[in-house]
């Protein structure tokens, strides 16, 4: 139920100068929850990804039709996990909204409030930047996530703001930290930083800044500089 | 002002109207422009002043009293801490995100450990009493929260005794606080694994006092308020939001109560045991300002309930998980500047156990690794929905902390509140949404 993917090398994040500790041949394997196909044995779950695939391939069945149609489902979720009691979906960028309108209108589902938008970076990945929605039903007490991944060049992805107005100020937030533009957004300018800041804070590649400080006699680096396990 | 006039002609420019003075008394020649006409004034408010909680900036456009626009302007509190967890361990972090909210650290700890702990599988092993103690302590906190919001508050509209009386009780809810983890306030209390360390007897004893003589004082609370003309005006009517504005603007909370949707995350999707803790959940029908002031009151006496029942079956045992991979050591001493040492950790470690001591200094320097994958965590804070964002990457520092902050979210509402009402209302229905800067900005 796990996918495996490297964590790096070494335990002391040392680079550029010779390992003295022994451990710079040691892989890290990370191990990551897996996609899964429907159903995935969960009945709250399934309910709630058979309630979305019949939704989005356009309402109610008919008798005659055996074949359900899923395609517009598969098209449009990208990967299912199932991970500690929480369902997550990978939505396509450009289905987002359409996505949300869906779990938000369709009567099975009925997911009324936007808790939370925000961000993610994966340097690692092609599309390194995810943008994560938490969405909760009150109808039915229950839990979704949805994740976004875009690509650092072209970070574009349609704005949930018209269907979750609340939406607003996290997908600014969430433009402001990782520069994923939000088409369609009404405003998108930055929230938390001033106006002519120049970089994405929360990406990985930016640091973190701060000051060496001296404690009685030593020197001790900036916390992003400081040696540390990995 | 009519005509060409000899002493101050006049003429239209793309920056306004000019006068050429070049004799004559200045209050002649501006008597005859109209200062209300035509003319719209922008109000700065903030991000210094004393009614925006903090370093809230309202940007206002009025036409006489009436607000026509407001903007709201926030970012003057960000210090980066979701990025500062980044570089610490998972048992650091506590000591960050307590400082976002800085009126209810104890929730913001909780939903933090809640998340690592269900990040590590470990939810089941936290020890109960660990668990009654957090209870106990959010809604201790919660208290906390809602007696300054209704000090604030009432100081804001003209009610300055309430200023005090709030202000008096919560101290005394701090120093229980203070009694119990050596701190006021950003104690960093919850721990991954359960807490820093057990409730003294004597904190068992302050808190009694505190459930007998709270009532009375709720009491007083509602007599100074409730039938006050001033107080009435002020709220009644004011800042109305209904539940479908709050959901389309995410608003939770005692807001979201105050419009008649009893929507507590403690009843609908119980954390730490809630669903066995008997309250009510307080709602009120009128969705106004004078509505939020009700919730709020009934809150702080259910959670005087819910103290109440947690004393009652708080039983000796462990606070902290059993697992020595996770757990810090518990039972410090607490000093005169919050949790010192545990002297008898630290003469084991230093004068009887090697392995210990190796032990301690791998799980203080290294910390634990948490297995990779992400979760939410929701909690009732005392402003709404707090939730807890966690990701890891498999490692031993949080991969990314985000927090869905109430006050943050929350404050979206102020344009819907304010516009088309009168300046001195801003105030009133800002302040009944209950925004601190610190965790809206982070």
């Amino acid at each position: 139920m796990t996918d495996s993917v490297s964590g790096g090398r070494g335990l002391f994040g040392v680079s550029g100068s010779g390992d003295t500790s022994g451990f710079g041949g040691l892989v890290r394997r990370t191990r990551v929850p897996a996609s899964l196909g429907r159903p995935v044995g969960v009945e709250e779950f399934d309910e709630v990804l058979d309630g979305l695939a019949e939704a989005l391939s356009g309402g109610e069945r008919t008798e005659d039709e055996v074949e359900p149609a899923f395609a517009s489902f598969d098209e449009v979720i990208e990967r299912i996990v199932v991970d500690r009691g929480e369902l997550t979906l990978h939505v396509k960028p450009e289905a987002i909204a359409d996505v949300c309108r869906t779990l938000r209108d369709d009567e099975g589902l009925r997911y009324e409030l936007c808790s939370s938008v925000s961000g993610v970076d994966y340097p690692a990945q092609d599309r390194r930047l995810h943008a994560v929605y938490h969405l909760t039903s009150m109808t039915y007490r229950r839990r979704i996530r949805l994740e976004c991944a875009v690509s650092a060049e072209d970070p574009h992805l349609p704005s949930v703001t018209e269907v979750y107005p609340t939406a607003d100020w996290q997908e600014r937030e969430t433009y402001d930290m990782f520069g994923i533009v939000f088409d369609g957004h009404p405003n998108l300018t930055r929230i938390l930083m001033p106006d002519d800041w120049e970089g994405h804070p929360q990406r990985k590649d930016y640091p973190l800044g701060g000051v060496p400080v001296e404690y009685k006699g030593a020197e001790i680096p900036p916390p992003d500089q400081r040696r540390a396990y990995k | 002002m009519t005509g060409y006039d000899t002493y101050a002609p006049e003429r239209e420019t793309t920056q306004g109207k000019v006068f050429t003075v070049t004799g004559g008394d200045w209050n002649d020649v501006v008597s005859g422009v109209d200062p209300i006409h035509d003319e719209r004034i922008v109000v700065n408010m903030g991000p210094q002043h004393p009614s925006t909680h903090g370093v809230l900036r309202l940007v206002l456009e009025l036409e006489g009293e009436t607000v026509t626009e407001a903007r709201t302007v926030i970012g003057y509190l960000h210090t980066g801490i979701e990025k500062n967890l980044e570089f610490r361990t998972w048992t650091q972090g506590t000591t960050f995100v307590t400082r976002m909210d800085y009126l209810a650290p104890i929730f913001n700890e909780t939903a933090y450990c809640l998340a690592v702990e269900k990040l590590l599988g470990i939810t089941e092993d936290i020890p109960e009493r660990a668990t009654t103690i957090r209870v106990l302590m959010m809604e201790l906190n919660r208290i906390s929260s809602h007696l300054v919001w209704l000090a604030t508050t009432g100081m804001e509209l003209g009610a300055l005794s309430m200023m005090i009386y709030g202000f008096r009780e919560r101290e005394f809810v701090l120093d229980i606080f203070e009694l119990i983890s050596g701190l006021r306030m950003n104690m960093a209390y919850v721990r991954p694994g359960g807490v820093a360390q057990d409730v003294p007897p004597e904190a068992i004893k302050k808190i009694r006092e505190l459930l007998d003589f709270m009532p009375k004082r709720i009491k007083e609370y509602e007599d100074l308020l409730s039938g006050q003309p001033i107080w009435l005006q002020r709220t009644q009517g004011v800042a109305v939001l209904d539940v479908t504005g709050c959901l389309s603007l995410g608003i939770t909370g005692p807001v979201l109560r105050s419009a008649g949707l009893a929507w507590d995350l403690r009843k609908t999707q119980p954390y730490c045991g809630y669903e066995t803790y008997e309250f009510d959940v307080p709602t009120q029908p009128e969705a106004d300002v004078y509505a939020r002031y009700l919730v709020r009151i009934n809150e702080m006496r259910e959670s005087l309930k819910i103290i109440e029942q947690a004393l009652d079956r708080l039983k000796p045992g462990p606070v902290i998980v059993a697992d020595k991979k996770i757990a810090w050591p518990a039972q410090l001493a607490v000093g005169l500047d919050g949790m010192g040492n545990s002297l008898n950790h630290v003469a084991k470690i230093m004068g009887q156990s090697m392995e210990s001591l190796i032990h301690h200094f791998k799980l203080v320097t290294e910390g634990f690794r948490v297995p990779a994958g992400q979760v939410y965590i929701p909690v009732e804070g005392p402003r709404g929905e707090l939730g807890a964002h966690v990701v890891s990457d498999g490692g031993t520092r949080p991969y990314r902390v985000h927090y869905r902050e109430p006050s943050f979210v929350n404050l979206q509402a102020i344009p819907a509140m304010a516009e088309g009402g009168l300046l001195a209302d801003v105030i009133a229905g800002g302040a009944s949404l209950d925004p601190v800067m610190g965790g809206c900005d982070r």
